[in-house]
């Protein structure tokens, strides 16, 4: 798997009494250039049907962008044979994503702020800082190779 | 990414694609590279089509921005919707960039 016709989307079933719609999986190799179009179809299938504002989309957009990145860069060294794993939890009003990769995981508080007069003239470094200010909750497993995101959805 | 490049005097006016991201920042950084070997010094990103930079792409600017003031150039951002501005202040890019409402306003005095 390695085009982008290639990535399916899974769907499971949701759960009505938490308001839990649907859930949405997807796999996909650790190859950077199927990033915009994991981003594109996972995307669409998020705000299907709704009229959610612009900043929602963006929001949702760039998040997801910078934590697959992440985990196919940085997590699992650009390895085609390592998969990154997504789930979205879609409901209602928001949505919770799950991005996880195959890679030994990193200390989310050992980041620089790329703010810093030095590090701003960095090419690096500012994913995780992307993310940390778009969504709207962010949590890590212990190992550090999990991210959750909880992002609007309206 | 449709890359395309005009010229107005001696300003190279780069219009930036729907999106710039992980995926295609190299594109970007070969067509200023290409207009830097070309000789020339001045350059105009138009973002005015663009809907969504990731932080690779703000990374490809910020390597672009240094590759031409290293060659003695200049570069200033125009075009850039309130969504991608705000991404430029909360990553004190706005601080690296010279950057203007629209192309217009972008090639004044440049």
């Amino acid at each position: 798997m390695s085009r982008p016709d290639e990535l399916i989307l899974e769907e499971l079933p949701g759960r009505p009494e938490e308001l839990l719609e649907v859930v949405v999986r997807l796999a996909m190799p650790s190859v950077v250039r199927l990033v915009d179009p994991a981003v594109e179809l996972l995307s669409r299938r998020c705000f299907a049907d709704l009229e959610a504002s612009r900043q929602a989309q963006f929001r949702l957009r760039v998040a997801l962008a910078e934590a697959l990145a992440n985990a196919i860069q940085c997590g699992n060294r650009n390895d085609p044979a390592k998969l990154v794993r997504i789930s979205a939890n879609l409901f209602p009003d928001r949505i919770r994503v799950c991005v996880s990769d195959e890679g030994s995981g990193f200390d989310p508080e050992d980041v620089p702020d790329p703010r810093d007069p030095v590090q701003v003239q960095s090419p690096c470094g500012r994913g995780l800082f992307l993310i940390r200010n778009l969504a709207q909750e962010v949590e890590f497993n212990e190992k550090g190779n999990t991210i959750w995101m909880t992002l609007p959805r309206r | 990414m449709t890359l395309s490049t005009t010229s107005h005097g001696d300003v190279t006016i780069v219009q930036v694609g729907d999106q710039l991201t992980v995926g295609n920042r190299q594109d970007l950084k070969a067509t200023v590279q290409s207009g830097l070997d070309a000789g020339g010094r001045k350059f105009l990103l138009d973002c005015a089509m663009t809907g969504y930079i990731d932080s690779s792409g703000l990374g490809a600017l910020v390597t672009i921005a240094r590759r031409v003031r290293e060659a003695g150039g200049q570069i200033r951002l125009a075009g850039l919707n309130d969504d991608l501005r705000s991404l430029f202040e909360l990553t004190k890019l706005d601080t690296l960039f010279a950057i203007f409402p629209g192309g217009a306003e972008a090639l004044q005095g440049f």
